[in-house]
């Protein structure tokens, strides 16, 4: 028996029975009838932010730290627009989310009226898929296929964009019990003759490297990987979207790769015979120049995305398939090998890159001035919180050094902007992790730059009970861009000046917002202050950092040079003495 | 570089064009020619794209186009494996004088004449994209007045269709909602 409700029930109807429990949001003209029957729904808890790209990011903060699709909610128009950012973010780096918008109603669409916005097709080449509702009897099948499509496959974000009318009309609420999309069919199991492919591969080759990707932790399979490392005794690099995936403090972890990478990661991946590439993509940040990256390596690519397979590298074993299936046909097939008296001799390899790793740790220089090095207040940070808790970042020098410094050991604990690089992400982020995750400790390590752009949503923190704590490396600029401009143009920083240091006053501006300030600008002074923020547990808390301004992010490969050229710091290249392994 | 006819099955839903028009600009790829139309099956369309990319880039926008939703099955179409077809529809100059000239042109590519005008003649001619141009090429003397041309559709040789096996859709069940809803 269907039951007789408006186009706004059915969807709020259609949200419950997708299981969703919080959603962030701010109400608007087309929206509005929708908010009429969520105010009554016990199941739902929406979260009123204070800018829609706060609830765009809020929503995939949620989806990464509790691996369920995140969602949120705006109107038309504007309200849509705002969410563009995030949901670009959120496709670059497959999250999750469902975005559902106001639209105006069907009569008007295409009359330029006001508060109109084509979303759907401004969205179409940052969504998974998208879709426009004008029929308030589809409103159901609509919310379930995107739920669908955001959370199989590579996950991404789906927008459903629903017409004023259709919200407001009278049509029947029916939940489908099935779904028909004929185009969408993704492969989760691994073919198992490419497997038996990969693990000859593996057994054959004396330099090879796990290129580990975020596909590792979407895919929830770190067990696995765990378990095919110590099987094999392969080395690991884990990029930024995998942070966590394996943990920091195994022995045959060496760090991310890429133009911020370890020496030893980057060298890793350069001077291997096979890359296994688990969930990964070859992205630039990572490979450098493509054609002098890793010349000498066989490659094994493994994703759930065909179309990642061979986009950037040329693939030796291509595995279409779901990332913990791959990992755990591949462990199981090596296993067998095992028993049979086959396995990798990998011993020199490991040897030479645990001495790599030895020689050129990651480091900083301490300021001369006696000032705060910004690495030693993440560092300290890390420790303090320790690996259980759940780590934001902003975009910049403060996220590279997040990722360096802060030691991961879980997945789903370290939570950015990879792909898309949005800065302000942090603190929205932080918020929707809190909210998924109220019993862990939420850290969001922002620049001040980055800061500036999204802290609004402080005042949401504080009102909705959502305590996240913000560590603030206040460098008084916009550290990365200016960092290049030492590098590269002559130490002429055109517009990377922020003054953080002198407006705003980061103390009271945490404290207009009902949140508790706190500042700290020397070294012996770190701990006790983030002892202080970690004792707070009811409202939000800002810590200003105040760092020195000269830090730099090393290592470093120059953009669109060779990872060969790496430098460990400025005019300083490793030397590998074993140059012929 | 080299061209190559696609065979795209999509669901007859809105802006399915817009999303594969987009798709093949915003990966960098130009679409040379393209077509749509219905099927045999109800709510699903049929394009025919030709595009001009070498081969690797090739695989690249397939693989992109699959990941569509509304994508439900590429084919490429080799060429002596395939009929293609385009449609011209051309004004050429043809006055009492030339009108016969023009005619026998017209015989000789088992061309149509579709509407006749005191100095003109409307020709409507089908074929693959070399007849079309040897037929332009050939009137061209008497002067071109107006051209328009349809995109290409090819269907493969043989009694296979490219449909079979493809658009019996595939239930996926949804889980139960939480018990409090």
């Amino acid at each position: 028996m269907s039951e007789q409700v408006t186009g706004a029930q059915s969807l709020v109807r259609a949200l419950e029975c997708a299981g969703v429990t919080d959603l962030f949001g701010i109400p608007g003209g087309a929206i509005l009838p929708a908010y009429d029957p969520l105010y009554d729904s016990t199941q739902v808890r929406h979260i009123l932010v204070r800018h829609e790209q706060g609830a765009g990011h809020a929503a995939q903060g949620y989806a990464v730290a509790t691996g369920r699709t995140g969602v949120c909610i705006a109107t038309s128009g504007p309200g849509a627009t705002n969410l563009v950012t995030p949901i670009a973010d959120a496709y670059m780096d497959s999250v999750p989310m469902v975005a559902i918008t106001g639209q105006v109603p069907s009569a008007s669409i295409g009359t330029d009226a006001f508060q109109e916005a084509d979303i759907r097709g401004i969205t179409m080449p940052i969504t998974k898929h998208n879709f426009l509702v004008t029929d308030p009897a589809e409103i159901p099948r609509r919310v379930a296929e995107a739920f669908h499509i955001a959370s199989t496959g590579r996950p991404g974000p789906v927008l459903v964009d629903i017409a004023k009318d259709a919200l407001q009309a009278q049509t029947t609420f029916d939940w489908p019990t099935e779904l028909e999309l004929p185009g969408y069919r993704p492969v989760t199991r691994p073919h198992a003759k490419q497997v038996r492919e990969a693990a000859k591969l593996m057994l054959e080759a004396r330099r090879p490297v796990l290129y580990v990707g975020g596909g590792v932790i979407r895919a929830r399979a770190s067990a696995e990987l765990l378990a095919l490392a110590q099987l094999t005794g392969i080395p690991v690099v884990t990029t930024l979207m995998a942070r966590g995936a394996f943990p920091d403090s195994h022995p045959q972890h060496l760090g991310m790769p890429g133009m911020h990478g370890t020496v030893a990661a980057v060298a890793g991946l350069q001077r291997s015979d096979l890359i296994i590439s688990l969930g990964a993509r070859f992205d630039d940040r990572v490979t450098g120049n493509l054609d002098s990256f890793a010349p000498h390596a066989r490659v094994i690519h493994a994703d759930i995305d065909p179309a990642e397979i061979g986009k950037n590298r040329a693939v030796d074993v291509p595995i279409v398939g779901d990332c913990r299936e791959v990992i755990g046909d591949l462990v199981a097939t090596l296993r067998l090998e095992h028993d049979k008296g086959e396995s990798g001799d990998y011993e020199a390899w490991a040897e030479f890159l645990t001495g790599v790793k030895q020689k050129y740790p990651l480091g900083y220089d301490e300021p001369a001035d006696g000032s705060l090095a910004p690495q030693y207040v993440i560092q300290r940070l890390g420790q303090i919180a320790g690996p259980e808790a759940i780590y934001c970042s902003g975009v910049g020098q403060h996220q590279m050094w997040a990722t360096h410094f802060v030691q991961y050991e879980n997945p789903n604990t370290w939570i950015n902007s990879g792909g898309a690089g949005t800065m302000g992400f942090a603190v929205p982020a932080a918020m929707g992790a809190k909210v998924g995750r109220p019993d862990a400790t939420v850290w969001a390590i922002d620049g001040d730059g980055c800061f500036q752009m999204t802290n609004q949503e402080l005042a949401t923190c504080t009102i909705e009970g959502i305590p996240i704590k913000v560590a603030i490396i206040n460098n008084e600029s916009l550290g990365m861009v200016r960092q290049w401009q030492t590098l590269f143009y002559n130490e002429r920083y055109s517009n990377t000046d922020l003054q953080s240091k002198r407006v705003p006053d980061f103390v009271k501006l945490a404290e207009a917002y009902g949140a508790v300030g706190l500042s700290c600008d020397s070294p012996g002074d770190v701990d006790s202050t983030i002892r202080k923020a970690m004792e707070i547990d009811d409202v939000p808390v800002v810590v200003d950092f105040r760092v020195h301004r000269d830090a730099m992010v090393w290592p470093m490969v120059a953009a669109g040079t060779s990872n060969d050229d790496i430098k460990f710091a400025r005019d300083l290249a490793p030397e590998f003495e074993e140059d012929d392994l | 570089m080299s061209k190559h006819t696609l065979s795209v099955l999509v669901e007859d839903k809105p802006g399915v064009l817009a999303r594969i028009a987009g798709l093949f600009s915003r990966r960098g790829f130009n679409i040379e020619s393209l077509a749509v139309g219905p099927t045999e099956q109800a709510d699903v369309s049929r394009m025919t794209i030709v595009v001009n990319v070498a081969d690797s880039p090739l695989e690249q926008v397939t693989k992109q186009l699959n990941k569509l939703v509304e994508v439900i099955k590429i084919v490429e179409l080799d060429q002596p494996a395939s009929v293609v077809r385009e449609l011209l529809l051309v004004k050429v100059r043809a006055d009492a004088e030339s009108r016969g000239q023009v005619l026998e042109i017209v015989q000789l590519f088992k061309a149509k004449v579709v509407d006749v005008a005191t100095d003109a003649l409307t020709i409507q001619i089908t074929g693959n994209q070399g007849k079309i141009e040897d037929f332009l090429r050939i009137v061209e003397p008497f002067g071109l007045r107006e051209i328009v041309q349809s995109g290409v559709v090819a269907i493969g040789r043989g009694g296979r269709s490219i449909g079979d096996r493809t658009v019996k859709p595939v239930p996926v069940p949804v889980p139960a909602p939480p018990a409090t809803a």
